[in-house]
Order: C-alpha cells, then structure tokens, then sequence
C-alpha cells in the first residue's frame, strides 16, 4: 500500500472519467452497428434477441446490484411488454415508436400493481414474492384466451413500420438496428437513473434500509419507483423482443426469462451495468448455439452454469476485474 | 429556555422485562443534556424511543409541544431528530462523501430527483465538505466506509447526523472507541455547535460528560435516578448509592475533573 | 346453501386432497425457510423425484399396496439425501446472502429437472393407485375415488405427526426457536448445521413422499415441479413462515381455491390464487399465522 488515502479506493475498480466512459460507449455501439454488415441474417437476428435480453438484464440489475431487491419476476413486466408490443402492433398500428411506448407503459403499470406488494418485502421473502407473482401473471397468459392467444400464444403479428402506415419492415439488418438504437436509450436510462441522487438513494437502501428511513427517507417510495421504472425498461426490452421474434407465448413471462436475466446480472457482477449487458450476450450465445447442439439440453446448461456462477464467480466480470486490479497492484 | 422534547412516563417492555420504566424528563432547547447510567440502564433503548426506531408500550413523547409518540423513525428524523448509533449504521459500499450525501440530499430535496447527478447535486458537495471538515475526515472523501477504522466510522457516524441539520441530536456513546485524540476533537466539535442545536447523549466517559454536559440524568434498571446540573448530580446520595454496585465507576464518578 | 354444497362437495374433497399434497411441499418450504433463511428453489424438483421414482417402482401397471409404501419409503430416503446435500451445497455460500442460495437451488433444480426429463421423457406419465384403494367409496351416495380419500388421510396423519413434532419435542422446539432467532439459538451452544441440515433432510424426504402419493392424482411430467413449487410458495406467503398449521391452513385453503375455482369459474380460477394471495398480503402481511419474522 504506498498510501493510507488509496487503501480504499483500490477496493473498488476506478470508475473511468466521464468523457472515458463515453468513448466507450461509443465504441461498442458503433461496433454493434456494424453486426449487420459482416453477419448472415440469421445471426443478426440472434444477436436482435440478444440485445432485448441485455436490456432486460440490465433493467433487472437496476433492482438486484443497485437497489439490492432481488426480484425472481422480472420475467413479468418483460412478457406483458412482448404482448402489449404485439396486441398494439396488430390491433392498433404497426408503427415501431407506438408499440415502445404502449410496452414500456404496460411493463410500469404492472410493476406498479406488483410492486405495491413485492416491496414491502426484503430477502427471501422478496425473492418468493417476486417469483409467486410472476408465475400468477404467467399462468394468466395462458389462461386468458381471448386477449393472448392462450398457449397458442400471439400470432399474426405484422411486421413493423418506421413510419405510419409505411412499408413493413422485413429486412433482419434494419430490425437490427431500430432494436440496437432503443436498447441504448433503454441502457443510458437506467444509467442515469444510477448515477443520479435517486440512484445514490438507492444504493443507500441497498446498504443499510434502517438507516435510511432514520436519516427521513420513505424507503418505500424510492424503493417503489425504482421497482416501476425497471418494469417500465423491460417493458421496452419485451417490445424490442417482439420486434423480433413477431412472436408471443406464456413462456415470455415464464420463469425461464426471469432466471436468464437474473444469470445474466449475476455472471456480470452484480451492480454493474455493462456487465449486466456482458452477461446476457455470454449466456445468450450459449443457450441459443450451443443449447441445439446438445440436443435441446438448455435447462441442463442453464443449471450448471447457475451453479458454478455462484461458486465460482462471487461478484462476476466486475469482480475479476477488481481481482487483477488488486493482485497487480493497481493505483 | 423553552422544553424541546418532553418525555411522559415513556415505557418499553419486553415480556415481562421493563427495559424503560415510565421515564418522565424534559430537555431544554439548546441543552447539552447527558444520560449516563450503567450498561443495561436502558439508555440506548431510550434513545430507539426518542428516534422512533422502536415503539413505546406506554407513555408520550413529545417535540417541541407536538405529540410524535405514534410517528415513524423517518418522520422524526424529517422534523429534525438524528440519531447515532451505538455500533455504526453506515453505507458500507459506498464512500464516505457519499455516506454524507445520503443526508445531505435528502435535505435539499435531492433524495428522490433521478435528473440531478449524484455528483452535481446543489448544496449538496458543501454540505459533505463542510461536515467531513467538522469531524476531521476532510482529507478522506472517496474511501469506501469498509475500508475505515473503527474511530473513522465513529466519526462519520457523527458527521451523517450533522449532515441532517437536527434540532436534536442523540449521540449514543459516540466517543467508544475512539483515540484520545478523536475523543477531544469530538468534544471540540459537540462544544462548536450552534447553540439552538439541542444535545442528547449517552456516554460512559465521564470526562466526556462533565466538559460537555450543562445538564445530566441518571438512568438506572430503566428508571430516572436522577435529574440535574453536573454539581446536584454528583452530589446526588442516591445516584452514589446506585453507583456503590460498581466501585470503579464510583471512584471515576466522584474523581473526575470538573464540569465546564 | 345446502343445495350448492351438495352440487360442490364432491369438488371440495378434490380440494382437501390437493390441500394435503400442497403441505407436504409447503411444510418443507416454509420450515428451511424459516429456520435458515433460504428459498429452496429445488423443492420441486424434489418433489418431481418423488413422482418418478413411483412410477418407476410402479409404472408398470396396478401395484399391491406392499409396492406403493416401498416406494414411499424409497422416495422418503432419497428426497432425505438430497434434502441433505442441499443443506451442504448451500453451506459454502450462508454468508453471502438470499440471492446466492436461491441462485443455487435454481441452478440445482434446473439439472434435476432436466436429467429427470431425459431419464423419463416428456410425456405425461400417470400411475394406478395400488389395487386395495383402487375402486371408490360410496360417500353420501356418490361414488368417490378411495384413492383420493386414503391422500387425505395419510396427509392429515402426516401434519399431525409433523405439528407434534414441532410443537411437543425438543427438536421441535429448537426448530421453532430458529425460526424466530436462528443467531440466538446458536449463541445458545447449539449445532444449527446439524439442525438446519436435518430440516433440510425432513423437508425433501416429506417432499419426494408428497411426489409418490401425488403421483396417481397428478401424475408425472416436466414442468410439475414449477407448479407445485409456485403453489407451494403461495402456500407459504398465506400461511406464514416456519408454521405447521399455517402451512395446513394455506394448503387446505389454496387446495379448494384451485379445485373450487377451476370447476365454478373457470376463466378467473388464475386470478383467484392470485387475489387470495394479494388480499391476505395486504390484510395480514406476514401470512394468517406466522410466528417467525415477516421479512
């Protein structure tokens, strides 16, 4: 230790200066952007999939790693946005914008009725609140024929427009690319909502929820609107995801979606937003390539890799970076 | 002076253990009021009904005239209590300037705006600068709580409550623990407050106790022993007798250097 | 009344005998939670085991009822190793908090599902009851399945026997007394790794035991365990944590929302789980009868 002053900075990765980080970001969505031009149309179609579930994981670290809410259903808000992108898209319009907003509204509202019960609750409790709810509003899906289709799920569903009543967009590149451009909105939301006052609130209740009620904070209402801002981001993933796929099943909201996040956000470092993102293409690329090739053994692969995140990987990708840090004696 | 805080035969039982037992005192505004009592006099259980962070079975408490018997700990502390706690109560993951943040915003109003950076929040950075100052950790902002001292916590604690701007501040042993050196420095900072800022507090070293305290109470088996200036305190023939128990505390009780 | 209730009774014992099921995954549920802490993601799993291992040990056609206690047993005894095993797994990672257990019974019971899957298929496999309850009873002049009457009595012996274990032994008492202060219990002196993996152990064998009696009412099939899982947690929110009768009273009452619900409004039956979930929560937020801590 060369001075008692870094003792504790160095327990935490140096947080890169803003314009850094913005380089960054930069970076990797111009990176992104160019998927569609080197990549066959059925891989950019994967990697369409892959950036819904990012978000998704990344609006479900916002509960787990900053506000310390670990939530078993977010599979919920994430499968009515799916549905309410594809009920709007065939009964109202295809145009894309419309179908956002309609899924990211959907996704808040639900959360916000959940969420009244979910938040009250802390750890386990938490966790098996969470996950029950989710499974009722799965089983719902299933159940309520005349608006999801039943287990027959959402069919019909036109392919999008970028403008109303416009040309349907078929073109995996183009679909790519809308979805690449809402999911960074998507992400720099919930960026913002870290990095503010509220975000700090957050992270306060996370730490120590006592001692923020005795400094006059209502835990409940920063802990409530964090819980209804991250329904109201997968929401829009679900939106993204149905732009997709065209596609909707109770299976959206199953418990599996909520699991892949919830790995995703762990196998990241919890609390880590990039992360978050890392983990979802990580474990979207083994479940969607190698998954087939074992024989539709995914639930098997999913379970190991569970496991071994928990033994092996205690804080994810931050974590190892924080490990090198500290081992090579990073300032 | 005027009664800030007005405690009614306040009492806390637990079964059929009487934690508190029907404690009836005023503190003064602006009073540095001192509770000292032996360990289990139910001093800090005292204080958790002060702060509302637990519920009394019987009795009222009463702030500036206004009834906050039912009222939660968070509304309380919006009203001006701020408590420290006897084993710290701090962020641990995040920094220190942070730990004064989190009561720092929520004064201004910042606590729940998701458009106002945590870095940019108005009032807030000289709010942090002026507390870290206070209690001497001006030159530790960015370490991470988990990385402090023990006597480094102790003093943030402190630097959270004053982060909150309290009418009141309940101060639950804040100098164990530390050095002599933090421990005078913090004697210096509680004798730098504004005057209209009232001080309870708990503390085992008299030292501590006869420099700050313009008034003490004694606290025994959950009852008020007592209820004075330092000198009818000390000169008290049952608080002596309730402090025979213990030889030790009676020798520092009745050899201490004198009050302020 | 009178009159809907003998239009509705038939249905309502379908209800008891769900109940009944219900606690046997309920009770192990809500005891590991209560007494450790953790969510065990993997008791459905345990209780799919259950169902397989009868229809391995019994598939094959009518059993005698000889063959159906063995493999109740069977079912006790592996359900009671991997209750343990989990109990150890978990071990490593108590300090790091709910998440990580949870995480790591997920990940358990996602393998157990997955080998139970490619072991068994993923058609739905049914099993006879053993031959003796294999007819119906005659009860208030209708015929009702015996089978289903036998469930609910074994399933009320077995509360029976589990509330006097928790209520009148010292086992019991120590359990109870972790439920409501587990650091205290073991400031006590007292071995909370053996106790935790012995509630652990008793919590699977009764699971995997409940799979075995299910398996002639609900069968076998990948995607039970989920089920029985989510009702099983539903179970507990209602009835509160670490409580025998809670658990029974839970069970009992989502037994006859599911059945009653199904059967008289098919189209809400989902949405009555959830309401009587949600109404309880808000009424009585840590379950009708809890004795632990709500949170």
């Amino acid at each position: 230790m060369a001075a008692p002053v870094s003792a504790g900075t160095r327990l935490q990765p140096q947080p890169l200066d803003p314009p850094a980080r913005l380089r960054w970001y930069g970076v990797v969505v111009v990176a992104l952007a160019f998927v569609p031009f080197v990549a066959p149309a059925d891989v950019a179609a994967t990697a369409t999939r892959i950036l819904a579930l990012a978000l998704l994981a990344v609006s479900l670290d916002l509960l787990v790693g900053v506000g310390g809410m670990p939530s078993l259903g977010q599979a919920a808000p994430f499968g009515v946005g799916v549905y309410a992108a594809g009920l709007t898209a065939r009964e109202l319009t295809p145009f894309a914008p419309v179908q956002v907003l309609v899924a990211v509204a959907a996704g808040a509202l639900l959360s916000a009725l959940l969420g009244w019960l979910v938040v009250r609750s802390r750890g386990t409790y938490l966790l098996m609140l969470s996950l029950a709810l989710a499974e009722l509003v799965h089983t719902l899906a299933g159940k309520w024929d005349a608006l999801t289709g039943g287990t027959n799920g959402l069919v019909g569903v036109p392919a999008l427009t970028f403008a109303p009543g416009g040309e349907p967009v078929r073109l995996a590149g183009l679909v790519y690319w809308w979805v690449l451009a809402v999911a960074v909105v998507g992400f720099l939301v919930v960026v913002v909502v870290s990095r503010s006052a509220f975000g700090r609130s957050l992270r306060g209740i996370r730490d120590n929820e006592a001692r923020m009620s005795s400094l006059g904070y209502s835990t409940f209402r920063v802990k409530y609107t964090a819980f209804v801002i991250s329904g109201a981001v997968a929401g829009l993933a679900g939106a993204l995801w149905m732009a997709q796929t065209r596609f909707a099943s109770p299976e959206d909201l199953g418990f599996h979606v909520s699991a892949f996040a919830l790995l995703a956000v762990v196998i990241g470092g919890r609390g880590s937003l990039w992360g978050a993102v890392l983990g979802a293409a990580l474990v979207g690329v083994i479940r969607d390539e190698f998954g087939p090739q074992l024989g539709g053994r995914g639930p098997l692969l999913l379970g190991i890799a569970f496991i071994a995140a928990v033994y092996l990987l205690p804080h994810g990708f931050a974590g190892l970076r924080l490990r090198r840090a500290r081992t090579q004696g990073h300032p | 002076m005027s009664t800030l805080l007005a405690l009614d035969g306040v009492s806390k039982q637990y079964g059929s253990l009487m934690a508190v037992d029907g404690v009836t005192l005023g503190i003064e505004r602006g009073a540095r009021h001192a509770l000292i009592g032996p360990n289990g006099a139910g001093k800090s259980t005292l204080f958790g009904l002060i702060a509302g962070t637990s519920a009394t079975t019987a009795g009222t408490i009463a702030l500036a005239g206004e009834d906050i018997t039912r009222r939660s700990d968070s509304w309380r502390a919006r009203v001006g209590v701020a408590k420290t706690f006897q084993h710290s109560s701090l962020f641990l993951s995040l920094s220190v300037a942070d730990n004064i943040a989190l009561a720092a915003q929520r004064l201004t109003g910042h606590g729940l705006r998701i458009r106002t950076r945590a870095a940019h929040c108005p009032g807030v950075a000289e709010e942090v600068e002026r507390c870290l100052a206070l209690v001497g950790l001006a030159d530790r902002p960015q370490v991470r709580v988990s990385a402090l001292s023990h006597g480094e916590r102790r003093q943030l604690e402190v630097a959270v409550a004053l982060a909150t701007r309290p009418r009141l501040l309940l101060l639950d042993e804040p100098t164990a623990g530390m050095s002599a050196a933090e421990s005078g420095r913090f004697v210096g900072l509680v004798e730098s407050l504004p005057p209209d800022v009232t001080v309870l507090l708990i503390e085992h070293d008299l030292d501590v106790v006869f420099r700050l305290a313009d008034r003490i109470s004694v606290l025994h088996l959950g009852k008020l022993l007592a209820d004075g200036t330092p000198e009818q305190v000390r000169a008290d023939e049952v608080v002596q007798q309730a402090y025979l128990g213990s030889g030790a505390a009676r020798e520092l009780f009745l050899t201490s250097p004198g009050s302020p | 009344m009178l009159t809907w209730l003998g239009a509705n009774y038939i249905t309502m014992i379908d209800g008891v005998a769900l109940g009944v099921l219900l606690f046997t995954i309920a009770l192990g549920l809500s005891l590991v939670f209560g007494v450790m802490d953790v969510l065990n993601l993997a008791h459905g799993a345990l209780y799919l085991i259950g169902a397989y291992v009868a229809v391995q040990v019994l598939g094959g056609g009518s059993a005698s009822l000889l063959a159906f206690a063995g493999a109740g047993v069977l079912a006790l005894l592996i359900g009671g190793l991997a209750g343990a095993g989990l109990s150890v797994m978990t071990r490593p990672v108590a300090r790091r908090g709910h998440l990580d257990q949870a995480l790591l019974t997920l990940g358990v019971a996602l393998v157990v599902a997955d080998l139970l899957s490619a072991a068994f298929g993923n058609d739905v496999k049914s099993i006879d009851p053993p031959t003796a309850f294999a007819g119906s009873t005659s009860l208030l002049g209708d015929a009702y399945p015996t089978y289903r009457l036998v469930v609910i009595a074994v399933g009320l012996l077995l509360a029976i026997g589990a509330y006097v274990l928790i209520e009148r032994t010292r086992v019991g008492a120590l359990v109870q007394a972790s439920v409501a202060d587990a650091p205290m219990v073991r400031a006590l002196g007292v071995d909370t790794g053996r106790l935790v993996t012995g509630v652990f152990a008793a919590g699977g064998g009764l699971a995997a035991l409940g799979g075995v009696l299910g398996a002639p009412i609900l069968s076998a099939y990948p995607g039970l365990d989920t089920r029985v899982l989510i009702l099983g947690l539903v179970v507990v929110v209602i009835g509160g944590l670490g409580s025998v009768t809670g658990a029974l009273v839970g069970a009992l009452l989502i037994g006859q929302v599911e059945t009653l619900g199904v059967s008289l409004l098919p189209t809400y039956a989902s949405f009555l789980v959830f309401g009587t979930m949600a109404l309880v929560l808000l009424v009585r937020p840590s379950g009708l009868l809890a004795t632990g801590r709500s949170a």
